[in-house]
């Protein structure tokens, strides 16, 4: 079996280790967050989230995935 | 009885008190204490999502954004980049047009850092956002944020946290006389009797979160702040009487014995 080449990327400050050519629309969805409740960013430009799906992900890349908390 | 509602970016409110859902014990503490204060804004803060505890509530699961508008901050921003990364994110959510704009200067005293507000106020109301803006007591800056387009003013009381309740009437009185949108107290309430002052100097609204959060029982003081600014609106409509030098008699003189 051929081995996947793993790439590393930031979410949230964190490096995570992921598939080559993963979808950013996977990724979220491995982190079981709820779409409708969240803000992404990917390298600091604001993504549509319609088109998480058209996103492959590339080694460096930076996400940010955001939502409400309590403030005042 | 006429109407008496607040008026902001033409979406009317029954309540005059916004709070702030920050430094409560828990969610269930907070939602419960907003449901008593009677307020249809609460603000909200943007943050990271935690990624490793995937079962930390949610405030969303508690605070229903159909029921109750949510008012996106920009705490912990201290610079105008920062503030329009924030607000842009914030929209992207949820579609949040409505926006409370908070730019700070100083880590220890928390005041606003007007020059960056005023600019991030500029390129906000172009993006077409509604942007209620912290700053200062500064009647000059006031008026230069109300002419960038901010659809209100919303002028600290004292330091946020502080409790020191509102340290320069004077400005707000000078504020409120020059200000044609809505203006709300913003910060550094300590007491209920707070939002009634700045209610009887003719402002439009106060915003309270730590001195709700934070008071011995959040619940009581929730619902003292929700009276105490149904108070101050009373009083202020209803004109205070003139403030004389000596005294003067309640009852009649004529007819003493």
């Amino acid at each position: 079996m051929k081995k996947k080449i793993k790439i590393k990327i930031k979410i949230n400050g964190k490096i995570k280790n992921i598939d080559k050519n993963s979808k950013l629309l996977n990724i979220i969805k491995n982190f079981k967050i709820p779409l409708k409740k969240v803000a992404i960013e990917l390298n600091e430009e604001i993504v549509d989230k319609k088109k998480l799906n058209n996103i492959s992900l590339k080694t460096n890349d930076k996400i940010e995935i955001v939502h409400f908390i309590g403030g005042g | 009885m006429i109407k008496d509602e607040l008026i902001i970016a033409k979406k009317k409110f029954k309540s005059r008190l916004i709070v702030g859902t920050g430094k409560y014990k828990n969610m269930k503490e907070c939602a419960r204490a907003i449901n008593l204060s009677g307020a249809e804004i609460v603000t909200v803060a943007v943050r990271r999502v935690n990624i490793v505890n995937k079962k930390k509530p949610l405030l969303m699961d508690y605070i229903d954004p159909k029921k109750i508008l949510y008012l996106p901050n920009t705490a912990g921003c201290f610079n105008s980049k920062d503030a329009l990364r924030t607000l842009r994110l914030a929209r992207e959510i949820g579609g949040w047009k409505l926006v409370k704009l908070e730019v700070l200067g100083d880590k220890k005293n928390l005041f606003p850092e007007m020059i960056e507000t005023l600019k991030s106020t500029e390129v906000l109301t172009k993006e077409g956002f509604q942007v209620m803006v912290y700053c200062n007591d500064d009647p000059l800056m006031a008026k230069r944020l109300e002419n960038s387009g901010a659809c209100a003013i919303m002028p600290l009381a004292a330091p946020i946290g502080s409790g020191l309740g509102i340290l320069n009437q004077t400005n707000i009185k000078i504020i409120r006389n020059q200000t044609k949108i809505p203006l709300i107290i913003d910060a550094g309430l300590g007491q209920a009797s707070d939002a009634t002052i700045a209610m009887e100097l003719g402002c439009d609204g106060v915003l309270v979160n730590t001195a709700i959060a934070k008071a011995k029982k959040p619940f009581g003081m929730a619902l003292a702040f929700k009276n105490a600014v149904v108070a101050g609106r009373q009083s202020y409509l209803a004109g205070r009487i003139n403030k004389l030098l000596m005294g003067e008699p309640s009852s009649p003189k004529k007819g003493i014995i």
